[in-house]
């Protein structure tokens, strides 16, 4: 165990050396992270005001909490491996991966965790500011923030898994953009990104229940904001496990699947 | 300098000079192996871009044709061949990158393409300018990133840092952004990167490409010097035959993906050419030295001939009885130009 720590702490230090390195893309990229929940909070907080200060349950104070505890959410939970993948095996860089003792995943989820702990400090300050601006309500009791934290990490778990799986598919095509937008538009209205699930009409409702997107985003923000009964956060967290243990078996399936390919053809 | 302690115990070999005497098993052995591509034809015209989006035209393309050839621990063997002739693509099965589509090959005892741990462990594939450094941080951070990756105690990292450093001279280098390092430079920072783990097997490919003629010596007696102290075995392509020349006794030549030639340097040059080049020089150049050879040039007396190899030694006598010879001789032709007869035969 103790070997791969210490590759973890290294992967840390050069994760800080090469922010660092890039300061300003860095702030840039924050500021990106922020708007986008922000734009969406400003529109249904108006959206809602208009409609006499409630939309399907929401009021302007709910958008708020929603939106700042998306931003939070999402903060821990996004990846963005599937815009390097293509570049890697393009460039021979996942070649030089695939000759190191270690499979290249712990390189990634090190980077991953790395850069959050540099940038969430940011964020929660951002989260502040905003709560302070836009008089979220949080109507949350002790149970419901002590079982966010682990489905929160469970959501970071299965959405690092998937999303490095569906980056895998630059083994097969190198058209990878346009699968990732696929992935983005349904993951955006799915997921609770756009919107909270339970505004949208039934069918998309009963098909959030079914696809992994709702519990990545959506669950622990309705857990936290105590919308969720304790059944139904057992049911979410049932949802979770099944989900971890699929992506799990996807991620080692089309990753085999994948080294044959590029094995045979080589980059 | 003979006597490297490897506190690791994962050098296989002890000694920096291999025991000629008891021929050990060999530390590469290739049997037959093949690697063969299927390409898509992209047709020009419109019409036949739409059968193309149909049915595509396939054809198989054998990029490394069945060769065979093994390598003795400790040794250095110059794998030459030009452009597209499977070297690469055979370093990439030997590293375990590629599926061969079929034969054999064994390294160390492991069959590289199952990559296992303990065989990655013992190897290195050094491809041109391919990056084991992180391009926007100092080499020594990536060095330690390598250090985590291939778990090499810290004792022996700082010794082997050292050492590096010693060698290839890298002292300020290692606490410069790379992307602010000359080609050179980040290529001798991209060797050591990949020497840390000390391999003792060690693929180069074009290590020296685009370097001058300094950085490229360096380079060399740097893998020469390796090699000596680890009993390191080395597969070096390069396209400096002053690389080959300096660094391998032995070089396996191979041409669309069949092995033409595998043996001594000295004997490539005897089988493939039958002309040796005599130097004379004379007075000027108002002699006509053309009876005694085909005379390639002449510059201020200095002729140069070129003559039939068995007929050298009669030529050379001839040729002092005959003239007032200021100085005079005999040398096998360039390298460059014997591996380009080679492939010119070849290739028609």
């Amino acid at each position: 165990m103790k070997p791969i720590i210490e590759l973890y702490i290294q992967q840390f230090k050069t994760t800080l050396a090469t922010m660092f390195a890039y300061r300003a893309s860095l702030l840039i990229w924050m500021i990106g992270q922020v708007l986008e929940p922000l734009v969406y909070l400003i529109v249904w907080s108006l959206v809602s005001t208009a409609s006499g200060g409630s939309v399907g349950g929401y009021t302007t104070a709910d958008f708020a909490a929603y939106f700042i505890l998306l931003m939070l959410v999402n903060q821990v939970t996004y990846t963005w491996i599937m815009y390097e993948f293509e570049y890697r095996i393009r460039e021979g860089i996942l070649s030089v991966a695939l000759l190191k003792p270690v499979h290249p995943i712990h390189s990634d989820i090190a980077d991953n965790i790395s850069s959050k702990l540099i940038t969430t400090p940011f964020m929660i300050l951002v989260a502040v500011l905003l709560a302070i601006v836009f008089h979220p309500s949080l109507d949350t009791t002790s149970w419901a923030i002590v079982c966010f934290f682990p489905a929160l990490l469970l959501a970071f778990a299965i959405r690092f898994l998937l999303e490095w799986t569906l980056a895998l598919s630059a083994f097969w095509t190198t058209r990878v953009g346009a699968i990732n937008q696929i992935y983005f538009v349904v993951m955006l209205f799915l997921s609770g990104q756009f919107a909270p699930l339970t505004l949208f009409p039934l069918p998309v409702q009963i098909a959030s229940y079914v696809l992994p997107f709702r519990w990545l985003i959506s669950y622990p923000i309705d857990l936290i904001s105590g919308r969720l009964t304790l059944s139904q956060t057992l049911i979410g967290f049932g949802a979770q496990a099944a989900w971890l243990a699929v992506s799990y078996i996807l991620l080692r399936t089309v990753w085999r699947a994948g080294l044959r390919v590029y094995s045979a053809v080589g980059a | 300098m003979s006597n490297v302690d490897e506190t690791d115990g994962r050098s296989t070999v002890s000694s920096s000079l291999p025991n000629r005497s008891a021929p050990a098993s060999p530390a590469v052995t290739i049997k037959d192996l093949r690697k063969v591509y299927v390409v898509t034809h992209q047709e020009l015209g419109a019409r036949a871009t739409m059968r193309g989006l149909v049915r595509r035209r396939k054809q198989e393309v054998a990029a490394v044709a069945g060769i065979s050839f093994n390598l003795a621990p400790g040794e250095i063997v110059g794998f030459l061949g030009p452009n597209g002739a499977g070297k690469t693509t055979t370093l990439k099965m030997l590293s375990g990158l590629l599926h061969p589509t079929s034969g054999e090959a064994t390294i160390l005892g492991h069959v590289p393409w199952n990559r296992e741990r303990a065989f990655l462990r013992q190897i290195t594939l050094v491809m041109g300018q391919r990056n084991q450094l992180v391009w926007d941080i100092p080499a020594l951070n990536s060095f330690e990133l390598n250090r985590a990756i291939y778990r090499i105690p810290l004792d022996d990292y700082r010794r082997r840092v050292a050492e590096l450093t010693d060698l290839l001279e890298l002292g300020p280098l290692l606490h410069k952004p790379v992307r602010n390092l000359s080609l050179g430079e980040r290529m001798k920072c991209e060797i050591a990167a990949a020497l840390l783990h000390r391999p003792s097997v060690v693929f180069l490919d074009e290590p020296t490409i685009g370097l001058d003629v300094t950085m490229q010596h360096r380079i060399r007696s740097f893998i020469g010097e390796y090699n000596r102290r680890f009993g390191a075995t080395v597969l070096l392509t390069s396209h400096y035959m002053a690389d080959v020349e300096a660094l391998c006794k032995r070089v396996v030549v191979i041409h669309h993906g069949r092995l033409l030639f595998d043996g001594q340097l000295a004997a490539l040059v005897q089988k493939f050419t039958e002309y040796k080049t005599i130097v004379v020089q004379i007075e000027n150049c108002q002699n006509n030295l053309a009876t005694y050879g085909e005379v390639v040039s002449c510059e201020g007396g200095r002729f140069t001939l070129r003559v039939p190899r068995e007929k050298t030694a009669r030529i050379t006598e001839r040729l002092l009885a005959d003239l007032p010879v200021i100085d005079l001789l005999v040398e096998d032709p360039p390298i460059e130009e014997v591996i380009e007869r080679v492939f010119a035969q070849e290739g028609a």
